[in-house]
């Protein structure tokens, strides 16, 4: 115990990384899931193929081998890239980057299904209503079908978030300091891997109570005006 | 003409095509790795869920907690950090250190990855089957009530058979969690399909074959899990199905992938 305190500053660091990282990765699993939804509902057929091959391979390949290939291949194939076309020069992909974009877009591949299903489950009436009052589609998509893709999605949501808060962990293996990363190396100087190690579990146990709350919240905010009927 | 193109290959294909070909064994066994780990895990959390299923089900209080608090903290957490406390944590109490179970199990990763899979996916593993098991419809126990069946019997014959097949398309999710959790192993120092790609990268110097290969097996694994799932699903769900005269096979299966 006196250990942790006495690293409680690398552990708070680690975990503020880890957060960051979480929230960064998560607007990018949002964007790209509203973008693959689009596409996957689009009459545009390139789009739809393009969409399912995205969600196919982000979904098939594990998070922790699109990480490696992101961080290492990334970095090389940018620098071939500047040196073929002279544009710049020498690049480095932090690991916070890596970690970002990469998990962004693997769970936008999921947040894609969601939001697929949520939009195909809002009533296919309320859109034709929505062009018969001479709605323009922004407006239709602002009114129409965004309060209740919310509404629908968050279940999904929920669960993907709270699997995307974990797969976080895995940006330690590039050497990114977050809370693991932090943790080991603490656990390790003192010999005291358990203790660190248990440290790490309690705070990501911790993190993903609170979303919990959060998620329970925004389900309340969103489905007010809904009648529930299941058990309650 | 196979000279022209390994020559092909070797100067024009951006990926040393021919490297991966002469290490093609090599991730053979690494996959080989990977699906006996992530089938042993199944298999042994699997094993375990069903009486915790049974118990969080139930509504003993005494029982139920300490399986919450089970399932609670594995499915709150990183398998990364599990497996580390396990793999790396252990050996920090002296008590682990001397006992008979040290040298031949918990100072192997291997083994130490499996104990950690298989809690990880009997934690999962409990709170789907859970899930299915209370929403067994309320008729066939009463109906199994007034047959004059024991509780043993009623969740053997009646709401356990039912349940699986409710839990089933939701299970290939796991199933196929588990698989991509499993590459955890790398980082512990097991030689799984990843194992064997980044050793690949780490030894020629290189930052796409390795990863490239392990992603591509990993994906044909996975297409061939989900496909094996589907036929399962087509089996065993076949009274869900909407019937009708003309298509009596479905399209497409209940399979949702993931989540």
């Amino acid at each position: 115990m006196e250990a942790i305190i006495e690293y409680q500053g690398q552990l708070l660091q680690g975990t503020w990384v880890t957060i960051q990282l979480a929230l960064f990765s998560l607007l990018f699993s949002v964007f790209f899931g509203l973008l693959g939804a689009w596409a996957k509902l689009s009459k545009n057929i390139v789009a739809q193929k393009t969409a399912a091959g995205y969600t196919t391979i982000v979904r098939g390949v594990p998070d922790l081998v699109l990480i490696l290939l992101v961080f290492f291949g990334g970095q090389q194939l940018a620098n071939q890239l500047g040196q073929l076309t002279g544009l710049w020069d020498y690049v480095e992909i932090s690991q916070f980057a890596a970690g970002v974009g990469t998990i962004g877009v693997v769970f936008g591949g999921y947040m894609t299904e969601t939001f697929r299903g949520a939009i195909l489950a809002i009533p296919r009436g309320q859109i034709e209503a929505g062009i018969a009052c001479g709605m323009s589609r922004f407006l239709i998509f602002r009114r129409i079908i965004w309060p209740q893709m919310v509404r629908y999605a968050l279940p999904g949501f929920s669960n993907n978030w709270l699997v995307q808060i974990k797969s976080t962990a895995l940006v330690s293996v590039i050497g990114l300091q977050d809370v693991v990363y932090n943790g080991f190396v603490a656990g390790r100087s003192t010999r005291l891997l358990f203790t660190f190690m248990f440290a790490v579990l309690m705070i990501y146990l911790v993190l993903t109570a609170l979303s919990d709350l959060g998620l329970r919240w925004l389900d309340k905010k969103y489905s007010k005006g809904m009648v529930r009927s299941e058990d309650g | 003409m196979g000279e022209a193109i390994i020559q092909f290959l070797e100067t024009w294909s951006p990926l040393d095509v021919v490297l991966i070909a002469q290490n093609f064994d090599r991730f053979l066994l690494g996959a080989l790795v990977t699906l006996q780990l992530t089938g042993l895990a199944l298999l042994i959390g699997g094993a375990l869920a069903v009486p915790l299923a049974i118990i969080r089900a139930g509504k003993n209080p005494y029982l139920n907690a300490p399986v919450w608090a089970f399932t609670y903290t594995f499915r709150g957490t990183p398998l990364l950090v599990q497996t580390y406390l396990i793999y790396y944590g252990l050996g920090q109490f002296e008590a682990v250190r001397e006992s008979f179970l040290w040298g031949p199990i918990l100072s192997q990763a291997w083994w130490c990855a499996l104990i950690a899979f298989s809690l990880n996916t009997a934690a999962y593993t409990t709170e789907l089957l859970r899930g299915a098991i209370v929403t067994t419809s309320r008729g066939e126990v009463e109906a199994a009530l007034a047959c004059g069946f024991s509780a043993a019997q009623r969740m053997r014959r009646i709401v356990l058979p039912s349940a699986f097949r409710r839990a089933l398309p939701a299970y290939s999710n796991e199933v196929i969690f588990m698989l991509h959790g499993s590459v955890v192993a790398s980082t512990i120092t097991i030689q799984d399909l990843l194992g064997v790609g980044r050793w690949l990268n780490g030894r020629y110097y290189l930052a796409y074959e390795g990863f490239i290969t392990a992603a591509v097996l990993y994906l044909i694994i996975v297409l061939i899990i989900s496909r094996g799932f589907r036929w399962w699903e087509s089996r065993w769900l076949r009274h869900l199905y909407p019937q009708n005269a003309v298509e009596t096979k479905p399209k497409k299966g209940l399979a949702s992938f993931r989540f």
